[in-house]
């Protein structure tokens, strides 16, 4: 027995072997950070774009969460043994885009594959994203999300207001928010996740207000944070007002809040519309609307900014390594697989076939609100102000904003002395980062 | 060579020298672009008002968990040592906890203690407390000093019972003899013979709770809320790994070497000649 053991061993392997070599099929490595449904639909794209052709093997390969993949991805770089297909997060953007000689445009890759690629198929506010000043696509938007408004019908109805109709505003948010914690119907008005995220940078894009100068950090060089400004000051004042009896409760500093409000406490929550499909299945009585804007903006709403995630092509690989990700990537691109991803895992589809597509299918009729993100993207050409936000050290930046909200929803600041902290602590970060 | 030395080599002379090496430059995460500042970074280190408060959050953590942990720790091996029945059993149970991951038990206390749906935490407020470790740097250093020190209970428990039998039975005997009541035989005799075991405790207890705590702070509050928990090392790992300044982070993890080192020469010269072995 176990001498059969070892000859089918033996014979496997050679057959493995000799596979490999009679085919020469180039293996394209993947890193990536999706779990649970997103996952699947990770395994499911590849396996098929695997199956569709036989030149190329593409193996994804999970990294843990947003931060660790990066971590990885550098580390590997680092050491020489980079993948050829990386996962980064949209804060890891700038980090990435500082290290050209670390990476390879997606549009190089296309167009060195001898494939045309052609810009206007894409939404234009997440391409604008992903892009260059001078308008290079330098990574392909996989998985692209945008916050907006959830509220719990049933906690409406009992608070005797208007179920079919969300707030619009801010103004109209706290008056709700007020109204359902003084009736009783929860324990609090509203929470939010991501406040960096929502309450600051898509509030700047939303309302046309700069987050920072040079286009918010597209444009480069030195950039300088503009959140102190009077109407944050007076966005975050309101809402340190209403920490204070708890109408608004925070949950953290990503999305913690999201068991708050599925746990039926709070009657209106702000959350990236990646986070729909555990509302649904909690079986809430919930209802979608648009990201509130502020009254006092004049050109609100423009449009709000990409989350999510892209791909990033690593340098230094052969040429028939970038044939393969030219290969997977006009795969992906191509409408019944963004339909997939977009109606599997909730991230926006980033072509507008994909879109006009779903919309065809009366996807949007049976599940309304999934169309509500792509619309909020989509509704207006972006601004100088709304294409999104960049910086080399994003990540550093979020956290010092964090600290000081925390302390000023602590009670411990006004939301002036907050912002003016974050403004000049984040400044004298940047100004660092980039120096080195 | 002794594989001994080459190990100590591999696994710890030459890590170091790359740490102490990555202290003195400033470079881009991904290495593209790399420039000798000599000491810049310490010098920026150290006059970060960031990582002052970190070493006042270190103190504070790494105190209140050694004091509570061997605390109860004791507690608990003096009421084991009289339990007349079932002796095996309590010890058994009270050892379990040792077998937790520091980040499973940093979650088991985070949903005791959550806001919305800890049932401690629901107690607490049924008894008027406003409790929000989230926003509150006093409750969020509780709850870490709670969960770091639980994790360690077991651990010094099983030593504490070990040295409480290693104390003569004659000796408590001819006290109780002498008329010496049980609280002035137990830190008259049962408490100095224990110092050896309480010295060695102390040691473990600081070194864990300096650094074998990142999976229970990253867990819990991640550093928050503000930088109230943000200790040493879990700051070494958000300067390093989330915020990709590592020279910076390369600084402060020699500079922690260096205090480990300290603290050991320390503790063993002038702490171990005032414990009695024996």
């Amino acid at each position: 027995m176990k001498f059969f053991g070892f000859a089918a061993g033996v014979a496997a392997t050679l057959t493995l072997l000799s596979t490999t070599s009679a085919f020469a099929v180039t293996q394209i490595s993947w890193w990536h950070a999706m779990t649970g449904a997103n996952a699947e639909v990770v395994d499911k794209i590849s396996k098929d774009f695997n199956a569709s052709q036989s030149d190329y093997e593409l193996v994804p390969v999970f990294k843990g969460t947003y931060p660790e993949t990066l971590n990885a991805g550098i580390a590997a770089f680092r050491a020489g043994q980079a993948p050829d297909i990386l996962q980064v997060f949209d804060v890891g953007t700038g980090v990435m885009m500082a290290a050209e000689g670390a990476i390879k445009p997606v549009a190089e890759v296309m167009t060195g594959a001898g494939m045309t690629f052609d810009k206007s198929q894409y939404l234009p506010g997440i391409v604008g994203y992903y892009s260059k000043p001078d308008g290079t696509m330098l990574s392909f938007p996989y998985n692209s999300s945008s916050p907006i408004l959830y509220y719990n019908k049933d906690i409406f109805q009992k608070a005797g207001l208007d179920v079919n109709s969300p707030p619009k505003t801010w103004n109209e948010v706290w008056e709700a928010a007020k109204k359902i914690k003084a009736s009783g119907a929860a324990s609090c008005g509203y929470t939010s996740t991501w406040l960096t995220w929502i309450h600051l940078e898509n509030f700047a894009a939303w309302n046309d207000v700069p987050w920072a100068t040079q286009q918010n950090g597209l444009a480069g060089g030195d950039v300088e944070l503009k959140i102190n400004a009077p109407i944050f000051v007076n966005h975050f004042q309101a809402l340190a007002d209403l920490a204070k009896d708890g109408t608004f409760k925070y949950g953290g500093r990503t999305s913690e809040a999201k068991q708050i409000f599925l746990a039926g406490e709070c009657g209106i929550f702000t959350e990236s519309s990646g986070g729909l499909g555990d509302i649904v299945k909690s079986g809430m009585n919930y209802g979608i609307g648009q990201l509130p804007y502020d009254t006092d903006a004049k050109g609100a709403p423009q449009n709000t900014t990409p989350g999510g995630a892209s791909l990033w092509v690593f340098g230094n690989k052969s040429d028939e390594q970038y044939k393969g990700v030219a290969a997977f990537f006009s795969y992906l691109s191509k409408t019944d697989v963004q339909e997939y991803l977009h109606q599997k895992s909730g991230y926006l589809p980033v072509t507008l076939a994909a879109y006009e597509a779903t919309k065809k299918s009366g996807f949007y009729d049976k599940n309304p609100g999934r169309e509500t993100p792509i619309l909020q993207m989509t509704g207006k050409a972006p601004t100088d102000n709304s294409k999104g936000v960049r910086l080399p050290n994003l990540p550093q930046v979020r956290d010092i904003q964090n600290e000081e909200l925390e302390k000023m929803l602590a009670g411990q600041q006004t939301a002036q002395q907050a912002l003016d902290n974050a403004v000049t602590r984040g400044n004298a970060a940047i100004e660092e980062a980039l120096e080195n | 060579m002794a594989p001994q030395l080459a190990i100590t080599l591999v696994f710890f002379y030459w890590p170091a020298g790359q740490a102490l090496y990555q202290s003195m430059l400033r470079q881009d995460p991904f290495g593209l672009r790399t420039k000798f500042v000599w000491f810049a970074n310490f010098r920026k280190v150290l006059a970060d008002p960031a990582y002052l408060n970190s070493i006042q959050v270190t103190v504070v953590f790494s105190l209140a968990t050694a004091i509570v942990a061997m605390g109860v720790a004791l507690l608990l091996a003096v009421m084991a040592e009289k339990a007349v029945r079932g002796k095996g059993l309590y010890r058994t149970l009270l050892i379990w906890p040792y077998a937790v991951a520091p980040a499973i038990a940093g979650m088991l206390w985070l949903f005791l203690f959550n806001p919305s749906i800890g049932s401690l935490a629901y107690l607490l407020r049924s008894l008027g407390i406003a409790w929000d470790p989230l926003l509150n740097g006093t409750h969020a250093m509780i709850l870490l000093v709670s969960a770091a020190a639980w994790k360690q209970i077991s651990y010094n428990f099983l030593f504490f019972v070990a040295g409480l039998q290693a104390v003569p039975k004659t000796l408590i005997e001819a006290a109780a003899m002498d008329g010496a009541g049980e609280t002035k035989r137990f830190w008259t005799i049962v408490f100095p013979l224990l110092a050896p075991t309480t010295f060695f405790l102390l040691v473990v207890n600081t070194v864990y709770a300096l650094f074998d705590t990142f999976g229970i702070v990253h867990a819990v509050t991640g550093g928050g809320p503000g930088k109230a928990t943000e200790t040493l090392v879990y700051k070494v790992y958000n300067d390093g790994f989330v915020n990709l300044i590592l020279g910076d982070s390369a600084a402060q993890s020699v500079i922690l070497m260096a205090i480990v080192i300290a603290l050991t020469a320390i503790q063993f010269r002038y702490v171990e000649r005032k414990v009695h072995y024996g």
